[in-house]
């Protein structure tokens, strides 16, 4: 396409200005992290690594971030079984109901956290409660697999509708039992999708704090939760930006993996 | 003109009079179990009748082909013989054995999908070895008979590459390498040339005759091409709305169409019927003639022996390379297509001839009238 020159300066100053909005703020946590001030001081007073020697002994801190690995894990394993389940049914069999199932899956990732947050607070008050299960871990990881499903679903399904299905019907063709059709030619093909949506299920589930704040019980505390709740005390600012900054650090690999393997080509 | 009543049963010694409609009416030999036979094989998708009591029965060894055009049912009963579709009614045997209610993998067939259906992260060595390696053959006969599948193809060097950096010819190798190498009693071929161009259709058409003589295996053969059925099969079924129009060989089936379908399906549609037909013929009804049986004189010139003569006048002239093929509107009503061999004139000469009054004559065993 063709741009007149006043055009493509335009369009670079604009995509400068997005950059610099969106990236400014990380950097200032980062920088933060390092203060030698207790405040969010600026110009940042002195170097100092304190408030990472102080983030690393702060036992809720180990714990919060315990609990975010259980819950994403726990909620990953859940969104990856059921999620590629509907997947192969909506896809691969034609059923009454079909476009209804898959459009009421993907839709738990438009509803706003908070009334899933409540719907879910609501239905485990009636439904678990009664039944000895209490809010804690569990029902953290159900809420969460809600819309990490959506993922995974999302992934899968994409790509075993750019996979034909002349290619397993070759291998029983072949003489391959159901088994290893699955095993041989569709685990292959979905392998690399099935790995993206994890690592965007786990992303997810980790930062989650909505639903999270309406499904954990008052002994649970994510990560999130710990960093919410932590924010606003005195002497513990810093410390947050040290967590903060960790976890732009650790939240960049998964995000550019899970890209790298949905764009990759089939092969 | 001398108009025969029944052009049929004419003079000629030809067996055109007895239209093959049932496979086993000719040369049955000897009574072994069809390689496939179908008996009164119906599917239904929905209301929809996509096949409609096929029965077929398909000689060991044979090259064998179901000609018809895209939704005839001819891919249908492809699905339903390799076991990917079961049908609503009827049977189907291999080797004299029912296999209606068996799964693809436990049937003797192997398929030439028209996709080809490569296994994109296997090499083509891996994907040849696939049907073997699922069977358990031992890994040492598995690499000998993947290398011989190979050299069939002539696709020697290629063992290690991906499908994706195939070309489509080679692609088309590979599907039938990976389909021979399990050495099937049936080899079952969708459309396999569909995708290639004209120049390497005509090469596999030439190398596929080839393979199936060597390797002795039975061929089916789905096509929408009349050009690849009638080059390499050695019968010919003709598909029509889920229905078998005439089975025969492709000399019967050209010369000899049993329905006005597969007149016009097969080869140029050159029909007369009505008014136009009864006074050419003496009788109506409808009868085909192929365009390249009709010779075109002057109009004052006189019948040859044996020979319908009509008068017309050209009304169009296409020049098709290798021939010319003249649009005729005839003084009786109705058209015919003459076809003549550019022996001398070609090219734009050709045009001159358009309006010009012409005599079509042709030997009267070249008429076949059509039951309707």
């Amino acid at each position: 396409m063709y741009l007149s020159r006043s055009a493509r300066v335009l369009l670079r100053l604009a995509t400068a200005l997005g950059l610099t909005a969106i990236y400014t703020p990380l950097l200032l946590v980062l920088v933060n992290s390092f203060n030698a001030s207790r405040s969010f001081a600026w110009p940042p007073s002195g170097f100092s690594t304190r408030w990472w020697s102080a983030a690393w002994q702060e036992t809720g801190l180990r714990a919060a971030l315990a609990t975010s690995l259980k819950a994403g894990l726990g909620a990953t394993a859940v969104a990856l079984v059921l999620g590629s389940m509907a997947a192969f049914a909506a896809t691969r069999y034609r059923f009454f109901g079909r476009q209804s199932v898959s459009f009421l899956l993907i839709l738990p990732i438009a509803l706003p956290g908070i009334v899933t947050g409540i719907a879910l607070n609501a239905a485990f008050r009636t439904v678990l409660t009664p039944l000895g299960v209490g809010f804690g871990l569990f029902t953290v990881v159900v809420g969460h697999a809600t819309f990490c499903i959506v993922v995974v679903f999302n992934n899968v399904s994409a790509r075993l509708r750019r996979i034909a299905p002349s290619a397993e019907e070759a291998s029983a063709d072949l003489g391959a039992h159901t088994f290893q059709t699955f095993w041989y030619v569709t685990l292959p093909a979905v392998r690399s999708a099935l790995l993206a949506g994890a690592l965007l299920a786990f992303a997810l589930s980790f930062d989650e704090i909505v639903v999270t704040t309406f499904t954990a019980g008052p002994g649970t505390q994510t990560l999130p939760l710990w960093i919410f709740d932590n924010l606003s005390r005195p002497n513990q600012g810093p410390v947050v930006d040290v967590v903060a900054a960790v976890l732009i650090v650790l939240a960049i690999l998964p995000v550019y993996l899970a890209q790298r393997l949905s764009g990759e080509p089939l092969r | 003109m001398t108009p025969s009543p029944s052009p049929g049963t004419g003079p000629s010694p030809s067996p055109q009079s007895a239209p093959p409609r049932d496979p086993r009416a000719r040369g049955a030999g000897p009574p072994a179990p069809g390689a496939v036979a179908l008996a009164g094989v119906s599917k239904a998708f929905g209301p929809v009748r996509a096949v409609d009591g096929v029965d077929l029965e398909v000689r060991p060894g044979e090259f064998f082909s179901m000609l018809g055009p895209s939704g005839s049912g001819k891919t249908t009963v492809l699905r339903m013989i390799a076991g990917f579709e079961s049908p609503s009614s009827g049977r189907v045997l291999l080797g004299g054995v029912d296999v209606t209610r068996l799964a693809p993998f436990d049937r003797d067939v192997n398929t030439v999908f028209q996709d080809y259906a490569l296994f994109p992260h296997l090499s083509v060595r891996q994907n040849i070895e696939y049907g073997l390696k699922v069977k358990r053959v031992p890994r040492a006969e598995r690499a000998e008979r993947a290398a011989e599948a190979l050299a069939t193809v002539r696709l020697h060097s290629f063992g290690d590459r991906r499908p994706a950096q195939l070309s489509g010819g080679q692609r088309q190798r590979v599907a039938l390498a990976r389909a021979l190498v399990n050495r099937p009693s049936v080899l079952l071929l969708d459309e396999p040339l569909g995708a290639l161009d004209l120049k390497l259709r005509q090469e596999m058409q030439i190398e596929l005759k080839q393979i199936q003589r060597e390797a002795g295996i039975t061929f089916l053969l789905v096509t929408h091409d009349q050009d690849e059925a009638l080059t390499l099969s050695d019968r010919i079924a003709v598909f029509n709305a889920g229905r078998i129009e005439q089975i025969g060989t492709p000399a019967e089936v050209y010369e000899h169409p049993a329905t006005a379908f597969v007149a016009s399906f097969v080869g140029t549609s050159n029909l007369l019927q009505g008014e136009p037909a009864a006074q050419v013929f003496g009788e109506a009804g409808t009868y085909s003639v192929r365009p390249e049986k009709i010779r075109i004189a002057h109009p004052d010139d006189p019948a040859g022996p044996g020979e319908y003569i009509v008068t017309g006048t050209i009304r169009e002239v296409v020049y098709a390379g290798a021939q010319t093929r003249f649009l005729v509107d005839l003084e009786a009503g109705g058209h015919l297509v003459a076809a003549r061999q550019n022996l001398a004139e070609s090219g734009a000469d050709l045009a001159r001839h358009r309006g010009s009054a012409v005599l079509l004559a042709w030997q009267r065993e070249h008429t076949v009238r059509i039951d309707t």
